[in-house]
Formats: structure tokens, sequence, C-alpha cells
């Protein structure tokens, strides 16, 4: 099924919204992933990233106040759903069961 | 301190690409991210990256724009509703509905006739199937300083062209002229239409055989017939293999029977094709110029070879009668091929150039058609926009309700194609109504092409056009009402927002104008024409061919009876019709004459009585007489001769001809032969009665024409027992030099009509609109006692000024295309200011009419009640 599956970047981006819980908005998220990755990020991806998972429906949006620093203009504000909270558990899950079937003589 | 502002350009790229509805947020983010970006890591750096961020953010996600949020009905569903309130607009507003389909239709009505009428014209000949390979041998040559053009060619060209240039044609045929002969079987006689050619021309002509064989023209003693006349002549009996007797002398065997020649091609007229070698064995005359490089006198038709063109052959033939005839190299004669692709359209030489033809009218007409279509849409255009502050309340409430823009586009362009198409359906009804009419004026045969899908789609597409043009200026002007301010009712329409109705208004009334001021000048030069001093009294006068030499044996005896019925007052015998001149010779000489010039004159041969028969007009000297036995040898001139020859005292002079000696008898007043808008041929008439091909008999005025024809019939019974009472009058043939005029005369009358019918249509649509839009004002006004003929006057004058600009702007135009065109005659009417007067005062009474009845049942409307309401 199309919804469930969860593409690295889309991970990251909903991390983000997650960490940012309140007030995850475009700039917000690109300024958290910059900050945790330590490289640029293009607006333009974040964006079209929560356009996706919206899609998915593993953030939802509403419409936030106006900050003077945004020269008036209003924000989105993204929340994870339970859905999306689901899809990074699993995720995570995912991975840790992977870590657990790495022998030992792997790392020697 | 001022903020660091991100590079302009870049915000109004995301502004016009991205939807409006993200536009907010995403230029909220960007801001943002710029103004920390300026802080933590320069102006420059951050200038770079709202760059990036912004091209990045040119996603086709993000483009998209906002869902409908309501609820999405089925298209079909809108449709209906457009439709509905369509159809109960047009039920609210009869007059209005009328106007414009009536005023559409019309426009339509006369697009499709022009339409059919130049398909028609492009389409000639083309029912010959080698139609681009065909061509005609016609030849320019100069004498006495101008050069003429002609298709008849010398019969001894045949010969040289298959002789010396085989391989440049694939067939060349030979034709007479299309003359009339009897053709008898059994009892039935008719006189009809044919040619003499060659036995190749059924198979260069592609004449589709119906039976028989198309090669059997070998034979000299075969015809081939048409299908009707093979049906006059033989009913249903099969016709093949019968006799036909032809000019009651020689007998033909029918070998075979074609299909008859459509009306659409230059060979419409034959009904009959007989053998080129019986020609040449019938007349002497033909044997005669077999070898005779002067004698100008037959059609040659050929069809190149597959790898040739027209202009190669022409180039190689071009010298070939001066090379073979160095006695006809003086007229420095060039032979050329005239293709038959354009025969019928470009077909008019003056000096040796290709000046005119049958395309200019097609070009006209179709210009004119257009004109007519446009006018119609203007109508349309601007009873809607004018109603559109009505309809602006619609469109608030629509858009209040959640209609979109392009929801409403699509309701006004369905009304208006709804519209259309009512009028197309009209249009075709008037079609059908006027075309056997229209065929009638312009002399065709056009049918409507019901059966022919092509023509149905070519109908829908021009339908929806129409439409479409109609509909777009209220469909995309409407559309754009803001919802809050038309509701709120401050509403204002803006200075200038009648400019563009009034500019149409114009536009219309220059089209109008120009084209009554064509028509007015068309009809003059006609009239002017119809005025000139004929010379000769055609009330009356009946002229009978003399078909076979029964005739000519008894022409005495035949006079004798023919007075003794009483149906007829005199008779006499001519070489040509009495309006016309058929033969000329240039081998005249007279004292005087300068040794270079050519004494080319028209060369009529008479009886003794045809001067008082005709009622010919005495300038000097007198008629022929049987009391001078010496007029044998002598002429009559017209004026046009005297001057040609620059005579002083002309009666008396004496002239050569043929080295005999001939004295002037007398001078008559130039009768009108050949076009009456050209100068008159001079002409010679002698007594020459074995040159006689015509009898003219003046009528007894006492008695009717059916009358004295059922006298007449009989005598020609018996001393011509062999072929049918064949007569023409005078008069109607006289009219037949106006045919060509006439018609542009009736149609350009009629298309000039419809075209006022329609301005002044949609004028009175836009002035009963402006009528009751101020119909309050009007109360007002009368209330503070403004008379009647004060409110008249202002709502006339704004009507009257444009009609006054259109004028002004149409008088220049007529004048320039009028002039142009009187230039081709030369007998021509003069173009005085009272024609142009006379159009603008007529445009603007026509206005007056129109806008008064309105104005004035405003004016006279009591002003309790339009101030009452609301």
């Amino acid at each position: 099924m199309k919804g469930t599956y969860l593409g690295e970047f889309e991970e990251v981006v909903l991390l983000a919204v997650a960490i940012r819980i309140g007030d995850a908005y475009g700039a917000a998220v690109v300024d958290e992933i910059e900050q945790q990755l330590g490289r640029p990020v293009n607006l333009g991806a974040v964006h079209t990233a929560l356009h996706r998972l919206e899609e998915k429906s593993l953030v939802k949006s509403e419409m936030g106040g106006v900050t003077s620093e945004r020269g008036g203009r209003r924000k989105r504000l993204y929340n994870v759903t339970a859905t999306g909270r689901r899809a990074l558990e699993e995720t995570r899950q995912l991975r840790n069961q992977m870590w657990d079937n790495i022998p030992k003589i792997a790392w020697s | 301190m001022k903020q660091p502002q991100p590079p302009r350009w870049a915000t109004l790229l995301l502004r016009w690409l991205c939807a409006a509805h993200l536009l907010d947020e995403l230029e909220g983010d960007l801001h943002e991210l710029f103004q920390k970006r300026v802080k933590s890591e320069g102006l420059r750096q951050a200038k770079w990256r709202y760059i990036c961020d912004t091209l990045s953010l040119l996603h086709p996600v993000l483009m998209k724009s906002k869902p409908n949020p309501y609820p999405k009905p089925n298209r079909t569903d809108m449709l209906q509703n457009y439709l509905k309130i369509a159809w109960r607009n047009l039920a609210k507003n009869v007059a209005f509905s009328a106007i414009n389909i009536v005023g559409l239709s019309i426009g339509m009505t006369t697009a499709i006739l022009i339409g059919l009428w130049m398909w028609d014209e492009l389409s000639f000949n083309k029912y010959h199937q080698n139609y681009n390979r065909i061509a005609r041998v016609m030849q320019h040559q100069s004498y006495n300083g101008t050069t003429s053009t002609t298709p008849a060619t010398p019969l001894p060209m045949r010969a040289a062209l298959q002789s010396e240039y085989a391989g440049d044609f694939s067939r060349i045929s030979l034709s007479s002229w299309t003359e009339n002969r009897i053709l008898s079987a059994g009892n039935n006689k008719l006189i009809k239409k044919g040619n003499c050619v060659e036995a190749d021309f059924p198979l260069m002509m592609s004449v589709s055989m119906l039976e028989g064989s198309a090669m059997s023209l070998n034979n000299p003693t075969s015809i081939l017939l048409s299908k009707s006349v093979a049906k006059a002549l033989f009913g249903s009996d099969n016709a093949l293999n019968k006799t036909v007797k032809v000019d009651n002398k020689n007998h033909f065997k029918v070998t075979g029977i074609f299909e008859d020649l459509p009306h659409t091609t230059e060979f419409r007229d034959v009904t009959f094709l007989l053998p080129w070698k019986f020609f040449v064995e019938e007349e002497p005359w033909v044997k005669r110029s077999e070898t005779n490089w002067g004698n100008n006198s037959f059609l040659l038709f050929v069809q190149i070879a597959p790898k040739t063109t027209f202009e190669q052959v022409t180039s190689k033939i071009e010298g070939i009668k001066a090379r073979h005839a160095k006695e006809e190299a003086r007229f420095s004669p060039r032979a050329f091929l005239h293709p038959m692709s354009r025969w019928h359209l470009y077909s008019e030489w003056e000096n040796g150039v290709l000046v005119r033809g049958r395309i200019q009218f097609v070009w006209l007409f179709g210009i004119i058609g257009g004109f007519v279509l446009l006018l119609a849409c203007i109508n349309f255009m601007n009873l809607s926009t004018a109603r559109s502050q009505k309809r602006a309340k619609e469109v608030g409430i629509r858009k209040a309700v959640g209609s979109v823009r392009t929801q409403l586009v699509a309701q006004f362009f369905s009304e208006s194609i709804l519209m259309a198409t009512l009028a197309f359906v009209v249009a075709l009804i008037l079609v059908q109504l006027f075309l056997p009419w229209f065929n009638q004026i312009s002399d065709k045969q056009i049918a409507f092409p019901w059966g022919n899908l092509q023509s149905w789609i070519f109908a829908l597409g021009f339908t929806l056009i129409t439409g479409l043009l109609a509909g777009s200026y209220p469909a995309l002007y409407l559309s754009r009402f803001k919802p809050v301010k038309v509701l709120r009712g401050t509403f204002i329409v803006g200075r200038f927002s009648a400019l563009p109705r009034q500019v149409l208004v114009v536009v219309q009334f220059t089209v109008s104008i120009t084209l009554v001021i064509g028509t007015l000048i068309v009809l003059r030069q006609i009239q002017h024409a119809r005025d000139r001093p004929v010379g000769f009294d055609r009330s009356g006068l009946l002229s009978v061919p003399m078909t076979t030499a029964d005739l000519r044996s008894h022409d005495q005896a035949l006079r004798s009876d023919l007075l003794q019925t009483g149906a007829a007052v005199n008779m006499a015998e001519s070489s040509s019709p009495t309006a016309e001149v058929w033969s000329s010779d240039a081998s005249f000489s007279w004292p005087g004459k300068d040794p270079d010039q050519l004494g080319d004159f028209g060369t009529v041969g008479v009886t003794h009585e045809y001067g008082q028969t005709v009622g010919w007009q005495f300038r000097q000297g007198r008629d022929f007489s049987r009391q001078f036995s010496g007029d044998k040898l002598g002429i009559v001139l017209n004026e046009s001769a005297v001057k040609f020859m620059g005579l002083k005292s002309p009666v008396g002079t004496n002239i050569t001809w043929n080295s005999e000696q001939y004295t002037v008898l007398g001078v008559i007043r130039d009768v009108v032969t050949g076009s009456p808008f050209m100068p008159i041929q001079p002409t010679i008439y002698m007594l020459k009665e074995e040159w006689a091909a015509f009898i003219h008999i003046r009528l007894n005025l006492s008695f009717t024409a059916r009358q004295a024809l059922a006298k007449l019939e009989p005598v020609f019974k018996k001393y011509n027992p062999g072929s049918p009472f064949e007569y023409k009058f005078a008069s109607d043939e006289y009219d037949q030099k106006f045919k060509a005029e006439e018609q542009i005369g009736q149609l350009s009358s009629v298309f000039a009509g419809l075209a006022i019918f329609i301005s002044s249509l949609g004028l009175f649509g836009l002035a009963s609109f402006f009528a009751e839009q101020r119909q309050k004002e009007i109360g007002i006004r009368k209330v503070l006692g403004a008379s009647v003929a004060n409110l008249w006057q202002m709502l006339s004058k704004d009507f009257v000024i444009l009609v006054v600009i259109a004028s002004i702007l149409a008088i220049p135009i007529a004048y320039y295309f009028m002039h142009d065109w009187l230039q081709h005659y030369t007998y021509q009417t003069t173009l005085s200011w009272w024609i142009f007067a006379a159009a603008m005062l007529g445009a603007l009474a026509i206005t007056l009419v129109t806008v008064s009845f309105q104005a004035i049942k405003a004016a006279l409307l009591n002003p309790v009640k339009s101030l009452r309401n609301e």
C-alpha cells in the first residue's frame, strides 16, 4: 500500500515535526533539520515532503497566527498524527530488529 | 534601520507561479529563514539561499491551485442549468432576443450564401479530370498601338504545334465556337448548342460517357449527344446508333451519349459534339483557312505532357505565328497557354496584361459577406454588454453562492452558443428559402450540400466560432465583476466603458454607409449606360436567325407574306444582330488615310429596308434606296467611323475596299453595339443581301406581341419547314448587355440593404436599452419641466454623433474604391457629391427614425410610473 512506506527524508522531516511539537511549520522544520544534521536543506524539499506526508495522513495541519518576524504572514502548523507516530515507531523497530540480527563477528 | 531585503525578482517569480492559496505561508517561511540567515551567515549567503529555496519551491505539487471546496456537480447538470437560465433570459427579453437572433441569422444567411457562391466560383471547371494539365492557346496581337488578346487562333497553328512540339503535348484538339444547330429525329426538332471538335476532345475534357465510345468522332458522320438532348430527341428509346439530322441537311449516327456537362464548366452550353472533319468539309471557309495564318477564328485546346509546365511550353511556342507567317509579323503576335484553372477567374487583358476578372468579385463578395456577419456579431456583443448591468446582480449572486469564474465564462458562452445555434437553424431555413432567388440573380445552380459530412462539420465549426466570437466580450467581461461591489450597488461602469460599444457602432455604420454609397454608384453607372442614346428603336423589334438556306432562297416572298399578315410593318435582313457587330475588316482605305494606319472597321451587310426597320437616325445624307441602282456600291457610316477617318464632309466620299470603289450615302447616329459601357466601334454598313444571317421584323403595335407572333409563325413554318420558329426581341437582347453589371447592382443592393438593416436593428436595441436604463432620469427631468423635444434630443444626440463620424469615415473609403471601379468603364458616370450626401442623409434619417421611436416612447412615459417603483 502506498501510504505505509516512509522515505528517508520523509522520516527526517517527520521526526523534526515531532521534535518541534506545537510550533512545527516550514521554516522551523528547516531550522531543526539543519541543526540536527548539520547540513543545508532546501525549503522546497521540506514543503514537498510535508505535502506528501499530509497526503499519506501522517501529519495534519492548521493555519497558525501571525508573527512580526514573518512580515505579518501566517504560518501553517503541522502535527504528527497517530498514524504518523505508528509509522515512526515501526521504522525504528525495523531498524532495531536489523541491528539485533548483525552477527558479532561483523565488527571484529 | 532598514531591514535587508531579499531579491525582489525571486519573490515576484514565486508569486507569479505558485498556487495563490499557498503563497502566504511559503512567502512567510522564505522571509523568516532569510532574516535569520542574514544574521547567522551574512547578507550575500542569505540572498543566495533565498534564491535556491524559491526555485526549489517551484514544484508541481505546490503550483497546483486549490481544490474546489464546493460540491462538484456533473458537467451536464450545470449545462442544464445554464441552458435553462439562458432560455428564461430569452423568454424574459423577447425583443432583445429577437433582435439578436434575427440579426445574427441574417448575417449567417448572407455568409452562407456568399460562401456557397465563392465555393462554386472557385471550383469552376474542376469537373474535368485533367483540370491541371489543360490549357487554351491564346494570342496577344498589337495594331494601331494597342494590344488585344484573343482566344481565337488560326488553323495552321494546330499543325505547327503538332509537328514541332509534339513532345510537349499529350493531346491537342481544335474546336469551333459553341453554335446553334437544328437537330431533328423523326418529328422532333430542336435548336441546341454544340461544338465541332476533334476526336481527342472528349477524352481531354474527360466527358463522362454513359453509352458508346468517346473516341468515335474520328468518323465524320458520328455525333455524341448529351443525355438530356438524347432524351428530348428519342424519348425513352435507346438513342445509340440512331440517326440525327443536323441543320436539315446532314445525317449523323449517334455513337455515344454523355452525361450533361454541369453548370460549373466552361462548356456548360455544349449539348452535342460533332466531328471536326465534318466542319472542314461542310464549310468552305474553314477549308480555305487551313493554310491561312491570318484568319483567327478557331479555338485550340491542349493538354500538356506530364513532365512540363505551362510556362515552359508558352516560352517555346510564343513566336510560332511570326515565324511561319511573315505578313502577320507586323502585328507582333505572341501565342501563350491560358491554363484551365484560370479560365473562369482570371481572363481579362488590357494591352496584353492580365488586369482583372471574376476573382475580384470573389474577393469583394467574400469581404462583404465577412463584414455582414461581423455586423451581426457586433450587435450581439453590443446588446449583451449593454445589458451587463442588468445581469451584474446575477453574476454577483452566482459568485456569492460559489460559482468560480470558469463556470461563469462557461455559462455565458453556452448562452451565446445557444443563440448562435438558434440563429443557425433560422439561417438554414432562410438559405433554403432564398437559394432559388439567389441562384437566379447570380446565374448559378447552387444546391445546399445537405448530404455532405464535410459541410456539416464546417457549419458546426462556423456556428461555434460565431457563438464564441459573439459571446467573447460578455463572457470575459461580465465574469470579472466583483460580487461585493455588484451586490452592494456601488457598481460603477467607468468613464470609458461605453467606448468599445461606440467604436463598434461606428464600425457598423462605416461599413454600411460605404456599401450604400458603392451600391448607389453601381446603380447610377448602369442607369447612365441605359440612358445612353441607343441609335435605333428597340420596342416591337423582333429578330429571327436564318438557320437554313430555305429562308434565304425565298426572301422576297417571305417579306410580302409577312407584311400581308398585318402583324409586321416592315422587314429586313442583316449579317449581325441589331446591337452587335460580328465581323470586321482592316482593309478599307479612304482619301487622306495615313499609310501606317489600319483601316479597321466593323462591317455589317444589310438589305434596303434595314434602316427603316430598325429606325436609324440620319445625321447626314440618306438611307439605301431601291430607286438608285448605284446604291449597290453605296455605304452608310456611323458617326464613330466618320470621326475615325477624320472626314470633313463624309457624304459622297469614295472608299476603297477589295479593289472596289464605294460611295458614302449617309451618316447615322451611333448604334450602341458591344458593351454599352465602352466606346462604339467605327462601323460600315453595306448592301450585302448574301451575308444575311438575321431577319428583323418591325411589329405592328396595334397587336399584342402574342397575337403578332401567332400570325407570323405560320409564315415561317411555310418557308422554313425544317426548323422551329425561334425569335428574340431586340429589347431583351439589349438588356442582356447589362447582365453582369445588373448582377453586381442587384447583389450589392441586397448586401447594402442587409448591412443597413442589421446595423439599425442593433441601434434599435441599444436605443431601447438606454431609454429603459435612463427611465428614472427621464422621469425626474420631466417632473422638473423638460419637454418631450428636449428629451428626444438628449436620447438621440449620442447616436447621431456616432453616425456622423461613421459617414465621415465612409465617404473617403467609398470614394477611393468606387473611383477605381469606374476606371474600368470608358463610358462612365461622374462621382457627384450628392451621392455621398444622399447616403449620409439616408443613414442619418434611418438612425433618427430608429432611435426616435424609442426616445419618444420613453419621453412620453408618465413620470409617476417610472419613479414609483422600487
